[in-house]
């Protein structure tokens, strides 16, 4: 037996610490840049700007990973599913207890501190469901542990879907790719990618051309099946309708059913100009700012379209505006691969575990990291509705970026134990 | 096979990557649009900025104004001079000064050839009335109208203060987040502590221009502009026209003079002298004045009435006999010992009680009446005794206002200084000094200091028989005329009001048959007390406390000139004059030769010869060492040709 505190420092995987810590640097500077005013003299670590109340965060963060690390590995597992009740009950209480804000009810306000217990959803999900699909014996394709597994994420999720926040309840759409990994059946991410791609296609082409070009790919996909059996004609005819089905759906959906809020948001996607003074107004500021960017960038703090504040979001969700500004496109390119990086080097990691605990978690949370990642940039570069979720370690807030780092230390406490654990399976 | 899936998930993170990189680079490298967007679609931020709020006297005249001046902006871009000379005639420049000018725009940090630059600022209403016209032959050329402080009386310039651009230290105070780099705040005076409701509160414009800076419209049709909310006006308690007059009186003579209204508090008169003339620190003249007037041996920035610190001199025989009334240690009719290290020079022998004491001054009385209060109900040991009785003495004075602050509406006001007991365990030791040791703060010589402010404040306090307002200079901000309540609140002094009357009579027979009688008015009861306060550099400076009427009184004045020796030949009859203008109205004919020789007194110190300050300047319009150091000739001499700008020099 070893000193446990001194094998965390050298089992520890020092190159995700590494990627993790020029995120949350580089997440600071730049919310300095986004509330920088070039006519007042600032200090980066003046506490009325948001970069310096970010550093106290930051300060906090690093006091959150100690202890992290300093608790026994087995803590987490032991007390996941403890965890994941706690966090219930905050969602639930919450919902009781909160204020309005922006039409969310999703903060705990305790004098000046406000705190999210969705933020703190994502750990505790991915940790209760990494025990449960961890135990010995647990095989997914049980119809039982299906649905257990439904039930186990679909709870905080419509929980938090109740509390009006859409950007954190799609996080939990992260939980797929971590399903996949254990034995969900591909064609759920198939059918995914296709529904996605049906939903673009009936919210950008009317409806009647829709439907036509649905049954002149029918008709084609029937003239080109080789064997034209009763069967085939009939998959390929319930396929159409299906689609079709879909379609118009989608679109009823949208006019009739969704918010005007929410309606706005993704129909800006397509064309901006339909809300001109609301999010349409966001999003084409965003793609001016990160297209005036250019190849190298304005430079730190020269940026002219990130510089005042009438996007509230500036330092939080439009925070890659900043980055697509000021450092231009191979700005981009060192955040993105940044990124990427991180996500495969956890992916690498989770997959040397031993214990199936320990890798479901790491999938969860490389997964839960990139979904943000996914949804936030896309949003800012117009690929995606306009969905309020932060960048993960980039973007200002003290919840948001606590419940990452959570995240991502408890997986690298468990990396670093990994051969005291033992195999069960 | 499910192994093989971790690289289905790599790919797609990689997937999603690669295509935010694609679409970033046709955002950002491809497609050219979003920078011209970028530079049609700038947002500006336009700050509206309030005029400053205007100051009146206690009649409605005002006596701080915003002055028009005009900044000459230029395009650099579209500048277009052909002839130069000619140019240059018209703006009032030097060829040099032009060179100059240009040379200091080019290398400042704001320099872009297409962005409107301060060619040059603060232009007067004079000289823009001439450059005006011809402002339509050169393009790239234009004028924009802003405001600076006036004074259109000239006087008061101490008490007014300054305002000029915000120092680092200010800008970077913690908490401080409404001002910006180049604002302009007030420095000192009334401009300094009523700096928050005199500056209003900025406005914001929000506005879309193109490349060029030309507007495009206003930003989400102007939801987020915020108006500019003008600075409130204020009304100063301030006699503009008796200021003036006791500016006049104090011509050539260095002290100063405070008077009040005791009924109020409202400080009618604050002479600080030697002053200047505020226009001085005014706009373009402030870089011209300001470091010579800093230099200045006789430091005329310096506000005596509340920041100079006197020995109080005999005038502090009245707080003596005041709180040995009240202690009972002292009675209006006990004759005391004519024994003492103090002799009396006033008059022989006749010591007949308390009014008799004050009326001709006697020293030795008010050392035994001083050694009665101190060693009051005695125990036996004169050292602890001593200790005790000075911290009495020392609560007691406190509260007429001695050894701390007022609470004057102006920043920097002294305390002055009594001594307590640790000071004098510092100077002596503890426990080796007693009464013997200090016995001169009997007569208001020795330790004791105090500012003019304090003992004008003490005529108010006997002109009220025991309590006074906390004196001050605004009686009211903006529209409602509001002020802060402690200026509305009696302060009682904690000496009955019958114990004042053996005081104030005395105070009468001094100007009546006592060591004032210059200070007499016809038809009006003046009370005064003489002081001659020692100093340890030249002549003893002389002093007057008084007020008037006896009953029922309208002004207390307090006056101080230094090195013009006994109280009742200077400061007496300034003191006289400046109540008789204010209650009558107009001096009596009778007076105009006093009033004249004491205008032509000169008081004034010998100087070491003035030395590279002044001398040593060619360029400057100062010419005259007098001109900041004498009131009247503080008029900046005008250049023959209206020369705005010589020759400058960069600030960085």
């Amino acid at each position: 037996m070893y000193d446990d505190r001194d094998s965390v420092s050298r089992t520890i995987d020092w190159l995700t610490v590494l990627l993790f810590a020029i995120c949350v640097i580089a997440g600071w500077l730049n919310i300095f840049a986004a509330v920088y005013d070039p006519e007042a003299k600032q200090n980066i670590f003046s506490m009325s700007l948001n970069s310096g109340r970010q550093l106290l965060w930051i300060g906090c963060a690093v006091f959150i990973i100690l202890v992290i690390l300093l608790l026994d590995y087995k803590f987490y597992e032991f007390f996941a599913y403890i965890i994941y009740g706690v966090v219930l009950i905050a969602l639930i209480g919450v919902l009781a207890l909160a204020r309005d804000v922006n039409g969310a009810k999703s903060w705990f306000e305790i004098g000046s501190i406000r705190i999210q217990p969705s933020e703190f959803a994502k750990f505790a999900t991915a940790l209760a469901l990494a025990k449960y699909m961890g135990r010995v014996g647990v095989r997914f394709d049980q119809l039982r542990t299906q649905i257990t597994c439904a039930i186990l994420l679909g709870v905080p999720a419509l929980l938090i879907l109740i509390q009006n926040d859409t950007g954190s309840t799609m996080v939990f759409s992260a939980f797929i790719l971590v399903l996949y990994r254990e034995g969900l059946t591909p064609w759920v991410l198939i059918l995914g990618a296709f529904a996605i791609f049906v939903f673009v296609l009936a919210l950008i082409v009317p409806q009647l051309y829709l439907v036509l070009g649905i049954a002149a790919v029918g008709l084609i996909v029937i003239g080109l099946t080789p064997k034209k059996t009763f069967k085939n004609i009939a998959l390929v005819l319930a396929g159409c309708l299906l689609i079709a089905g879909v379609a118009i759906g989608v679109d009823k959906i949208v006019n009739d059913v969704m918010l005007p809020h929410q309606r706005a948001r993704i129909m800006v996607l397509f064309d901006p100009m339909v809300d001109l003074h609301g999010v349409g107004w966001q999003v084409i500021q965003s793609k001016i700012a990160i297209g005036s960017g250019g190849l190298a960038g304005k430079g730190f703090l020269e940026g002219t379209q990130t510089k005042l504040n009438y996007v509230p979001e500036q330092s939080t969700d439009f925070i890659f505006c900043t980055i697509g500004e000021e450092h231009g496109w191979i700005g981009s390119l060192i955040i993105i691969s940044l990124f990427i990086g991180l996500f495969c080097r956890i992916i690498y990691l989770a997959e040397r575990q031993k214990d199936r605990f320990a890798r479901i978690y790491g999938y969860s949370v490389a997964s839960i990291i990139f979904i943000h990642f996914f949804v936030n940039i896309g949003m800012a570069i117009g690929l995606l509705p306009v969905i309020g979720i932060p960048l993960p370690f980039f973007s200002y807030g003290g919840s948001s970026l606590w419940s990452f780092t959570i995240l991502l230390f408890i997986f690298l406490k468990l990396d670093a134990h990994r051969n005291q654990m033992t195999a069960r399976y | 096979m499910r192994e093989g899936r971790q690289y289905v998930v790599m790919g797609i993170f990689i997937a999603v990557g690669v295509v935010f990189l694609i679409r970033l680079f046709f955002l950002q490298v491809v497609d050219t649009s979003y920078r011209s967007a970028a530079e049609n679609n700038a947002i500006l931020k336009v700050t509206q900025y309030p005029t400053r709020g205007q100051i009146y006297d206690r009649k409605g005249k005002l006596i701080v104004i915003n002055a028009p001046v005009y900044d000459i902006m230029m395009i650099p871009k579209k500048v277009k001079i052909e002839d130069t000379l000619a140019f240059c005639r018209v703006m009032g420049l030097t060829r040099s000064g032009f060179d100059s000018l240009f040379r200091v725009a080019r290398a400042s940090k704001a320099y872009s050839r297409v962005k409107p630059y301060p060619f040059l600022k603060q232009v007067s209403n004079v000289d823009f009335a001439r450059i005006q016209g011809a402002l339509v032959d050169y393009p790239g050329f234009y004028a924009t109208a802003r405001t600076i402080r006036s004074y259109p009386k000239k006087v008061m310039a101490n008490t007014l203060g300054y305002i000029g651009e915000i120092s680092k230290k200010k800008l970077e105070a913690p908490g401080q987040t409404y001002y910006k780099q180049g604002d302009y705040v007030g420095i000192s005076g009334i401009e300094s502590s009523y700096e928050e409701e005199l500056r209003g509160k900025r406005g914001v414009r929000y506005v879309l221009v193109d490349v060029k800076g030309v507007e495009k419209g206003s930003f989400k049709s102007g939801q987020m502009d915020t108006s500019a909310v003008s600075g409130e006006a204020l009304t100063s308690s301030i006699d503009i026209d008796l200021q003036q007059y006791a500016e006049t009186l104090m011509m050539n003579k260095v002290g100063s003079v405070v008077a009040i209204e005791p009924s109020t508090g409202e400080i009618l008169t604050m002479v600080s002298s030697p002053t200047y003339d505020p226009n001085m620190l005014t706009g373009r003249e402030f870089p011209i004045n300001f470091g010579p007037l800093q230099k200045d041996p006789l430091i005329p920035l310096y506000n005596r009435p509340i920041q100079a610190v006197y020995r109080p001199g005999s005038i502090f025989k009245l707080v003596q006999s005041l709180v040995g009334l009240q202690q009972g240690s002292l009675t209006t009719t006990a004759h005391l010992p004519d024994v003492g290290p103090m002799g009396c020079h006033h008059h022989s022998g006749a010591h007949n009680g308390l009014h008799n004491a004050i009326q001709f001054s006697c020293n030795v009385y008010f050392y035994q009446a001083f050694r009665q209060y101190i060693y009051h109900k005695e125990t036996g040991n004169t050292f602890k005794d001593s200790e005790r009785g000075l911290m009495r003495w020392r609560d007691a004075i406190s509260k007429f206002g001695f050894g701390r602050t007022l609470g004057i509406d102006l920043p920097n006001e002294k305390r002055g200084f009594v001594p307590d007991t640790s000071f004098f365990n510092r100077v002596y030791g503890k426990g080796s000094w007693k009464f013997s040791n200090w016995y001169s703060m009997a007569i208001g010589e020795g330790e004791l200091g105090v500012v003019p402010l304090q003992m004008a404040n003490l005529a108010a306090i006997i002109a009220n028989r025991g309590y006074y307002y906390t004196p001050h200079l605004i009686k009211g901000v903006g529209k409602e005329g509001k002020i802060d309540s402690k200026y509305t609140t009696r302060n009682y002094v904690g000496v009955e009001s019958d114990k004042f009357q053996v005081v104030v009579d005395a105070m009468a027979d001094v100007v009546r048959a006592g060591t004032a009688r210059l200070a007499i008015i016809d038809s009006i009861t003046v009370c005064g007390k003489t002081g001659t306060s020692e100093n340890k550099k030249g002549k003893d400076h002389s002093v007057f406390i008084c007020f008037a009427p006896k009953d029922n009184p309208k002004i207390a004045v307090a006056v101080y000139v230094e090195n013009a020796g006994f109280g009742g030949v200077i400061a007496a009859p300034i003191a006289s004059l400046i109540m008789e203008k204010y209650i009558k109205g107009e001096v009596n004919k009778k007076r105009k030769p006093l009033e004249k020789s004491l205008i032509e007194k000169s008081f004034m110190p010998e100087l070491p010869k003035p030395t590279s300050i002044v001398v040593s300047k060619k360029d400057t319009t100062i010419v005259k060492k007098e001109m900041k150091v004498v009131k009247k000739d503080t008029v900046v001499k005008q250049a023959e040709e209206p020369v705005l700008v010589r020759e400058i020099k960069s600030n960085r």
